[in-house]
């Protein structure tokens, strides 16, 4: 075992509904350390969305301890939160969430401008990551002018582009075809060999069979959590 | 550093959304195109009233009494000016004899005529009719001959002086010296040509005949009353000043210690007072046509913000997820609605800018950049105030919220 990169210690999440009170995650303690590959598995509405959400720093937890990467979340406030995004978590999302106006490389650009890096650092860095997703040559492609699958590798390369501590990926493949979802697990598997942390939400058991461990998420609390050798 | 990379980024931010938005914005902004033109005209007209009115007024002279039967400005009493008695050439010259030593005095009455050379003619002139000092005291120069002197003046000589257009008309660049010209069909002989002088009050003196006020009074006038333009060579203390005159004028209207003034005296400064309020009546309501055409400019700007930010929710979500800052966001929106203002503002003035030579066609206008500036920066407060309260609602989201917005 490494070091503990997340640390989730009996979180509990409530929304209250006005008439009631939902109970999204009823206790959650769970250890993930550097460079692992997990899915988080569940079904709609088994609060897997709302760990997700709290293991990406953009909702807090309602009672629990969260540490990430040796940083008390739980306590912080909104601008610190989104510091924290920016340079510890890397979203990539189901419906790729590129802005549809913007080239490949502004989008990818766009954490190391909230990150206050200099014009001329970000060109470098940009580029580096748009290489290793292989769009290079895409960069001054809108979205528009780009395949779901291309599209899919832009999110990724703006997800690594601040070098975070977690790739979190929610659905990655849900918009893809198998085949371009293919090309794009293997991109995670390659990112994850690197020696990427990543976190996969998903409900496909396929895509989740590619991680090493599976946690398995069902009405707010950790069903099973599972770790297997590399296939 | 962080936040002039994210000042760059907001520009670009906000100019994409406006590009995406074009005829919208361009409709979101006409409140402030209104409102901006309606400042721009409206100082501009102020400034061109100002610079002529001021032109003349200084050319008039600060050192110049008027006595006259009237004040100028009265906005009360008038019916106790009721048949007061005339100032006429005997109150002259009784005055001349109690101040003439520190005083230049000189009477003068104006009459509407017609100016007649051989087969040129010149109707709808105004003839001055004065004594010697007025060249004196309103500094006339002249391009040939002289101006009349007293004795001409007190021999009722028919003699006249030409101003430099009427000159110019009548003579076309040949001397007039000597020749004898119709004044309302009677004959004078030219003895001076003046000078240009310009305009006073957008009215041209270059066209005005002068001959005596002896021969204006004998030949022309209804009434035997005159006007007095007073100067002392050096008049330090105008209240001083008035106080003597008018206690002269009063022994020479032969006034009781109760009785009130039958005449008034005049200055320059009455007028500048009476100008200051109607630029000031120009201007407060100049600024209420502004102001509403920017209340609604901004009400409006308010609204597309609200829209735009409810468009781009979803947006908002994923800024925020990559690590935007609530102030980032704000910027965001408030550099769009700033955007869509100053795009206004520059509209506006660019209207205004093609109206000025319609306004020039009746004062004389200008756009200076303080009026840029001040059209600008009204502008750009209404898109920063308008849009506070849209940006500060997409500041405020909740990104997860957000996220999930389709």
């Amino acid at each position: 075992m490494g070091e503990a990169l997340i640390q989730l210690r009996d979180v509990c999440r409530s929304y209250d509904m006005g008439a009631e009170i939902v109970h999204a995650l009823r206790g959650v303690s769970l250890q993930i350390t550097r460079g692992e590959y997990v899915a988080i598995m569940g079904p709609s509405g088994s609060g897997k969305s709302t760990l997700m959400n709290i293991i990406g720093c953009l909702d807090t937890p309602s009672s629990g301890g969260f540490i990430l990467n040796g940083k008390a979340v739980s306590d912080m406030d909104d601008n610190e939160l989104a510091d924290i995004r920016n340079q510890e978590i890397g979203f990539v999302f189901q419906t790729f969430n590129l802005l549809a106006r913007s080239t490949a490389f502004h989008n990818v650009e766009l954490p190391l401008i909230y990150a206050g890096i200099p014009a001329w650092e970000r060109y470098e860095i940009a580029v580096k990551v748009l290489e290793q997703v292989g769009l290079a040559d895409r960069m001054t492609h809108k979205p528009n002018e780009l395949s779901g699958g291309q599209r899919q590798r832009v999110a990724v390369a703006r997800a690594l582009v601040n070098g975070p501590s977690i790739l979190l990926a929610d659905e990655p493949t849900g918009n893809l075809d198998t085949v371009t979802g293919d090309e794009i697990m293997l991109l995670f598997d390659k990112l994850h060999h690197a020696g990427n942390t990543i976190i996969l939400v998903t409900h496909e058991e396929a895509i989740a069979q590619r991680a090493r461990r599976i946690v398995r998420i069902r009405d707010g609390r950790i069903a099973s959590d599972e770790s297997r050798d590399a296939p | 550093m962080k936040l002039k990379t994210e000042l760059a980024e907001s520009l670009r931010f906000s100019w994409s959304a406006l590009m995406a938005n074009k005829m919208r914005a361009i409709l979101t902004t006409l409140g402030i195109v209104i409102g901006v033109v309606t400042v721009s005209l409206m100082s501009m007209a102020i400034d061109g009233v100002s610079k002529s009115f001021l032109r003349s007024i200084s050319s008039m002279g600060s050192d110049i009494l008027y006595l006259e039967k009237n004040p100028w400005i009265d906005n009360q009493e008038w019916w106790k000016r009721r048949g007061r008695r005339d100032i006429e050439m005997p109150h002259v010259r009784e005055l001349n004899r109690l101040i003439g030593d520190r005083y230049l005095l000189s009477p003068y009455a104006h009459q509407s005529s017609s100016v007649k050379y051989g087969t040129e003619s010149i109707s709808g002139i105004i003839m001055e009719g004065c004594s010697a000092e007025n060249a004196v005291i309103n500094g006339y120069t002249f391009t040939e001959g002289r101006f009349f002197n007293n004795n001409e003046v007190d021999g009722y000589r028919p003699v006249c002086v030409l101003g430099h257009d009427a000159a110019d008309a009548l003579f076309k660049g040949g001397s007039a010296l000597g020749k004898k010209v119709k004044l309302n069909g009677i004959n004078y002989e030219v003895i001076g040509a003046m000078a240009k002088r310009g305009t006073f009050m957008g009215f041209t003196l270059d066209n005005n005949v002068y001959i005596p006020i002896t021969r204006l009074l004998s030949d022309f006038a209804w009434r035997p009353n005159v006007s007095i333009a007073i100067k002392a060579p050096d008049m330090h203390n105008v209240d001083e000043a008035t106080e003597e005159i008018r206690g002269a004028m009063r022994k020479v209207r032969r006034l009781e210690p109760g009785q009130a003034d039958d005449f008034a005296i005049n200055k320059q400064e009455v007028l500048l007072n009476t100008f200051n309020k109607v630029t000031g009546v120009i201007a407060s309501a100049g600024l209420f046509i502004t102001g509403l055409a920017l209340f609604v400019g901004g009400i409006g700007i308010m609204n597309i913000m609200f829209v735009s930010v409810a468009e781009r929710t979803k947006e908002i979500g994923l800024r925020k997820a990559l690590g935007a800052r609530r102030r980032t966001i704000l910027m965001q929106f408030l550099m769009e609605a700033l955007m869509i203002c100053l795009w206004g503002g520059l509209i506006g003035l660019g209207l205004a800018w093609c109206l000025k030579p319609v306004v020039n066609h009746y004062i004389p206008a200008s756009i200076s950049i303080k009026t840029v500036v001040i059209a600008l920066f009204i502008a750009a407060a209404t898109g920063v105030i308008s849009g506070y309260i849209p940006a500060r609602r997409a500041a405020l989201m909740d990104p997860v919220e957000a996220l999930r917005d389709e």
